[in-house]
């Protein structure tokens, strides 16, 4: 409401009082309805009534067609007490452990290079945040082919300065890591765009006048880059937690959750176990269980990251 | 700072002012081989599938692996798209992507616009929930989506790979900054000269989004053509699959050689690229901005 409007607005409103004040106040619902209702429809069909279905699921053995057929309680929550499934936890914590800090640490000695004064030095950026367009299956085809024991690059390069080859996706010790590796590679692209954009939103003065006094590269970079770009690092570090834990397409393409359940992880093994084994209740506990970890991660890193992040 | 040594230089004489700037020459050119090497080593898997993808057969089961085709063989992308559905995938994968996209810029820019300017009981509320969504991981509800979809007889179809995915809360908090930044007296005047809401938005507020629109619309087409799961869940029949799974597949069956499956590759990563290299700069705008303002 603009101020210099409000005298004519309140003189029509005064005239047709009762009836209008109401037929402007359905008008501004159906107004907002119009406007709100197609994405709150698409997200009560297919992200919220969603979620209690898989609720209700995890209290039920189904039939076949994934029909609630019996309710057992809680019966599906103690199966995840199991081996399998604390294994797959275990797997999944592993691979989260692998992949955020390195991709984080790798894309910030890149975003450094590339944040270099230097002529042509976009090709840089734009060479070093390539993998931002590159899919999930994509990559895994591409990693599949260089750790191919036979005839992969990556074996003929160990062996070239005299190590051992690997069995890389194929090996119950190498497996994750080899996954997890193809994960970093493809987080790489858009970790590194972000923490560029952060460093060059840092003022030039800070290291205009950090230089006068003489202060090395390191503590440049320690005392002014790290901090000023701790909000940036937050983002991603919660970004590439989450992502890492929704990770699919490499376990699906590369390992099939195996050798020995060794890359078997929580999503890997939601699908195995509605999509193959038709345990639609006991994928449901697994959804559950999942929800439950990725928000309360989010929530912890917030709090916990919060008090150190230093915002401008 | 090498503007100020440059400065510096000038004073004392040519002599030195030449070897400074030889010096200066030297740390640049170290400088750019550096950066060549590490570029090189992060795109070396693209640059192996391209590599790779130009190989004959005998050349691409050869060991020590060769890196550096002997010519430039056409006709391994050839045999890709004849061999697989290819041309087919792509057509799927582009008419899903390009849905979601115009569908998402649609229902976005309608609620961005109405929590920017709307006066709506319970706007908090709805934010709120707006907010929700990005709490709940997909994976939690993929099951019952699945059923859903499937027994509302939407497996292999189109309606099945785009309606779920046409709204947005990203895209809706997108919109909403960039909308806010349009002074709100603007939009009361247009009000009282009898201007509707929804004829301001079009008129008006979209095209003054376009960056953001934009950002929003690479987004999107990225995610969607990058998607992997869902389809596979919900496509069968190979007239129904994306490029995404048909890669996959291409890369599981043994009558392909590894030449011709990475021509395969280089065909899929094609128009994600050209986006890319075309949405570059807008994407990366509208995602900094996104992060952490």
């Amino acid at each position: 409401m603009g101020r210099p409007v409000a005298a004519g607005g309140v003189a029509r409103a005064v005239r047709t009082r009762p009836s209008g004040l109401r037929a402007r106040h359905a008008r501004a619902l159906v107004e907002a309805g119009a406007y709100l209702g197609p994405s709150l429809l698409i997200f009560a069909v297919f992200v919220f009534w969603p979620l209690v279905r898989t609720l209700r699921l995890s209290f039920y053995v189904t039939d076949p067609l994934g029909r609630p057929a019996a309710f057992v309680g809680l019966a599906q929550y103690l199966r995840l007490v199991r081996p399998a499934f604390l294994n797959s936890l275990h797997v999944t914590l592993l691979f989260v452990l692998y992949v955020v800090p390195a991709t984080i640490l790798l894309a910030l000695a890149l975003a450094v290079l590339a944040n270099l004064r230097l002529r042509r030095i976009a090709i840089f950026r734009a060479l070093f945040s390539s993998s931002i367009a590159v899919s999930g299956a994509t990559a895994s085809v591409i990693f599949l082919f260089m750790y191919n024991p036979a005839i992969g690059p990556l074996n003929y390069l160990l062996q070239s300065v005299g190590l051992p080859a690997l069995r890389w996706h194929t090996d119950a010790v190498s497996a994750l890591p080899s996954v997890a590796l193809t994960t970093v590679w493809l987080q790489l692209g858009l970790n590194t765009i972000i923490l560029l954009a952060g460093m060059q939103g840092i003022p030039e003065e800070y290291y205009e006048s950090a230089a006068l006094d003489g202060a090395t590269f390191f503590t440049i970079f320690r005392r002014i880059t790290m901090p000023l770009l701790s909000p940036s690092i937050f983002f991603l570090a919660v970004v590439d937690t989450l992502s890492a834990f929704q990770t699919f397409a490499p376990f699906e393409i590369m390992t099939k959750g195996g050798p020995m359940d060794a890359t078997n992880t929580l999503v890997y093994s939601i699908y195995r176990e509605f999509y193959f084994n038709g345990q639609y209740g006991f994928a449901a506990a697994q959804s559950v269980v999942l929800f439950i970890i990725m928000l309360l991660l989010t929530v912890l890193q917030f709090r916990l990251m919060e008090r150190r992040v230093f915002y401008q | 700072m090498s503007d100020m040594a440059g400065e510096a230089a000038s004073s004392p004489g040519p002599v030195r002012a030449r070897a400074l700037r030889r010096i200066q020459l030297l740390r640049a050119a170290g400088l750019y081989a550096g950066l060549s090497v590490v570029a090189i080593l992060v795109v070396f898997p693209l640059l192996y599938a391209l590599a790779t993808s130009l190989l004959t057969a005998g050349e691409a089961a050869a060991y020590p692996p060769r890196l550096l085709p002997s010519g430039l063989r056409v006709e391994n992308y050839l045999q890709a798209l004849r061999q697989a559905p290819l041309p087919r995938y792509l057509l799927n994968s582009v008419i899903q992507s390009a849905s979601v996209t115009l569908g998402q810029l649609a229902t976005a820019s309608l609620a961005g616009f109405a929590f920017a300017f709307l006066q709506i009981p319970g706007k908090q509320f709805l934010f709120f929930v707006f907010l929700a969504t990005l709490m709940i991981p997909w994976e939690a509800t993929i099951i019952p989506n699945y059923l859903l979809i499937r027994s509302m007889g939407w497996a292999d179809t189109y309606q099945g790979l785009t309606v779920p995915f046409l709204a947005t809360a990203f895209g809706t908090f997108l919109l909403r900054q960039f909308f806010m930044t349009i002074p709100k007296d603007l939009y009361d005047a247009a009000t009282i000269d009898g201007c509707g809401s929804f004829r301001f938005l079009t008129t008006i507020a979209l095209p003054l989004a376009r960056p953001a629109l934009g950002t929003l619309a690479v987004y999107a087409f990225l995610q969607t053509y990058n998607q992997y799961l869902w389809p596979l869940l919900i496509t069968s029949n190979a007239h129904m699959r994306t490029v995404q799974i048909g890669i996959a597949l291409l890369q599981d069956e043994e009558r392909f050689a590894l030449n011709v499956v990475m021509a395969g590759v280089v065909i899929v990563l094609l128009p994600t690229f050209v986006l890319f290299a075309l949405g570059n700069r807008q994407l990366i705008r509208g995602l900094t901005a996104g992060a952490f303002k």
